[in-house]
């Protein structure tokens, strides 16, 4: 079996959210990026089932400039087999699908995870399958590989769905896919630089969407202490100003 | 000049940050106040690579530079200095003498081991009697033949009791004072060694140091590192690179604490806005930062230097006592910005400036480290 697990190069979880002057564009001065968190426990799952055995190679995927390289080359310290990055910068939902459909065909197995950490858009795992016609499940918690089958669980309200799927599928994954992201180890460092990363030139597709410009949430404000007294007072701050009584 | 950090470098500094982070950080108290030693996580940091990092791949190490050394040591020293001196300790003491200084043999039987981390080691140099004056040597190593016998005692050994390879010196022929002085391989389960009770630090608790009495123990003479009366030379050659370790401890001790004192800033508020917007306050914290840059940039430059296979006599002994004495300052600082709740185990600071105490002192002394950097000006 082979496995394909889109990567997302995002700002760290902890980044201060600046915009351009302009408030057209996200301000990437000074931001440290990561794996988006869904797509590690993606890769993380991938490779539990291939030390498990059955899987013979995983491969990662990204749109984007060089400047995601050194994302790419740790998935490839944490243990992904080789890498291709299509030569874009990521727009929206569409386009990306359209860039990774070039590439994904080969696979039994396509991780994606359920959205990324920055424009939580959501969208590129389930527009792929439909790209590629090939069957996909979303919010997937567990993938498993028993006597070659392939076995999904789902979370749904109440419970867990199991599923045996058919191949090749595109599964959209979320929390609970895998424990914890792993930490590559120095040996997988060094390989990381004699693992291919394979750049390829991007399709000839157009965004279908247009960023025309981002606001910041209002700061929250500061929390008010009301005497335990007073209750007369917490009630006129719950009518006057929270307005929820 | 170039102060940027390859991909590589950049790599290593945040898996160990994420291993501090994420692990080291959820046990650290508890296992200070039970001066528990971190089995669990030097298991973990030796899958990772971290124990035996700068050992060439050829003897299943990491084979990566200083550099990179010095980014993983301040990156767990921030967290937790005990798990980082068991690193260092097995890095740049044990497995850096072996790697420069051990036969073929030696290095194929002990060394691989000890880079994989599946076993650590212990430098066995500090005695009763000789602490900074090391070359004053009580323990003896009597030649028999085609083995030595050990006897003797040797005190404040880090990884005392969990190590099981140790690096002993001990004096073979006293007339020729330093220059008889031998350095050994000796496996602790050897009969005739015994191992005394565990210290009770004021810091790095969970670290165990023990004293390690040795009567008559045999050690083969395939088991002494270079020629008969290389010892000192050995020992002072290792401190020398080891000293790097240690000055990169100091520093993560003081930028751990020196990260959590800033981020208390921002939060604590007193007459009206956060700590940080009083400029006594700020001024302070202004001062600490600088002073960490400059113990940053002593580690990399003393890293750069060992890399590069110049002379790092000096600026190892600046750097050491540099990192130590700014890791006594900011971690005394930190607690007082905490004010009372500085002085609480909880906020980690009180811990962080207990451990700052020891770098002054383990690895040569505050003193030895100006008298190395004072005698280079007498020449």
């Amino acid at each position: 079996m082979k496995i394909l697990v889109l990567i997302s190069n995002v700002p760290d979880t902890t980044t201060k959210i600046r915009f351009t002057g302009d408030n057209k564009a996200f301000d990437t001065s000074g931001v440290q990026w990561i794996i988006n968190p869904w797509d590690e426990l993606a890769l993380t799952r991938a490779l539990e089932l291939k030390e498990a055995g059955g899987v013979e190679k995983i491969t990662i995927a990204n749109v984007g400039t060089n400047a995601t390289e050194p994302t790419l080359r740790k998935a490839l310290a944490v243990g992904a087999d080789d890498a291709i990055r299509i030569d874009a910068e990521a727009k929206d939902a569409f386009f990306v699908a359209s860039q990774l459909a070039q590439v994904a065909k080969d696979y039994d197995l396509i991780l994606a995870g359920i959205e990324s950490s920055d424009y939580n858009g959501a969208g590129v795992g389930g527009m792929l399958a439909a790209m590629l016609d090939i069957h996909s499940v979303s919010a997937v918690s567990g993938v498993s590989l028993e006597n070659g089958e392939l076995k999904v669980q789902r979370d749904i309200d109440g419970g867990n769905q199991s599923l045996s799927v058919p191949t090749p599928l595109l599964a959209v994954v979320q929390k609970g896919i895998a424990k914890d992201p792993r930490i590559p180890a120095m040996r997988g460092i060094m390989m990381a630089r004699s693992k291919p990363l394979n750049v390829v030139p991007p399709a000839d597709v157009e965004a279908r969407t247009e960023f025309l410009g981002y606001e910041l949430p209002e700061p929250k404000a500061a929390c008010k202490m009301v005497d335990e007294d007073n209750a007369k007072e917490l009630i006129r701050l719950l009518h006057e100003e929270a307005k929820v009584l | 000049m170039n102060f940027e950090f390859t991909e590589e470098q950049l790599m290593i500094q945040q898996a160990a940050r994420d291993y501090a982070q994420r692990e080291l950080i959820q046990d650290v108290l508890e296992r200070d106040e039970k001066a528990e030693f971190p089995a669990r996580h030097v298991k973990n940091l030796a899958e990772l690579g971290f124990l035996g990092m700068m050992v060439p791949p050829e003897y299943d190490g990491g084979g990566m530079d200083t550099v990179s050394y010095v980014l993983a040591m301040e990156e767990i020293a921030k967290v937790d200095a005990s798990m980082a001196v068991i690193m260092s300790v097995n890095n740049s003491l044990v497995c850096y003498g072996l790697t420069k200084y051990a036969s073929e043999e030696q290095k194929q039987k002990y060394l691989k081991p000890l880079a994989r981390g599946e076993v650590i080691g212990a430098f066995l140099l500090s005695e009763p009697e000789a602490g900074s004056d090391a070359t004053h040597q009580y323990t003896s190593a009597e030649d028999k033949g085609d083995y030595y016998l050990l006897n003797g005692t040797k005190n404040w050994i880090t990884n005392g009791n969990s190590a099981s390879t140790y690096i002993v010196m001990a004096q073979t022929h006293p007339e020729k004072k330093s220059r008889g002085i031998n350095a050994f391989i000796v496996e602790k389960n050897s009969p005739g060694i015994t191992i005394g009770p565990h210290e009770d630090k004021m810091g790095m608790r969970s670290s165990d140091t023990h004293s390690i009495m040795f009567t008559d123990v045999k050690v083969p003479k395939e088991n002494r590192i270079g020629e008969d009366g290389f010892g000192f030379k050995f020992a002072m050659m290792v401190l020398e690179a080891g000293r790097i370790g240690i000055a990169s401890q100091a520093l993560g001790i003081a930028s751990g604490a020196f990260d959590r004192a800033v981020a208390y800033s921002k939060e604590r508020k007193a007459f009206g806005t956060e700590i940080i917007n009083h400029q006594s306050l700020a001024f302070k914290l202004s001062d600490m930062a600088v002073k960490i840059e400059n113990a940053r940039n002593l580690c990399l430059k003393a890293a750069w230097l060992k890399d590069h296979h110049q002379p790092i006599t000096v600026a190892s002994a600046m750097a050491k006592q540099y990192a130590a004495d700014v890791a006594m300052e900011i971690t005394t600082e930190a607690v007082q910005i905490h004010g009372g709740y500085g002085y609480v185990k909880e906020y980690h600071v009180e811990r962080l400036m207990r451990e700052a105490k020891l770098t002054q002192i383990y690895e040569g002394t505050s003193e030895i480290q100006k008298i190395i950097i004072s005698r280079s000006l007498m020449k």
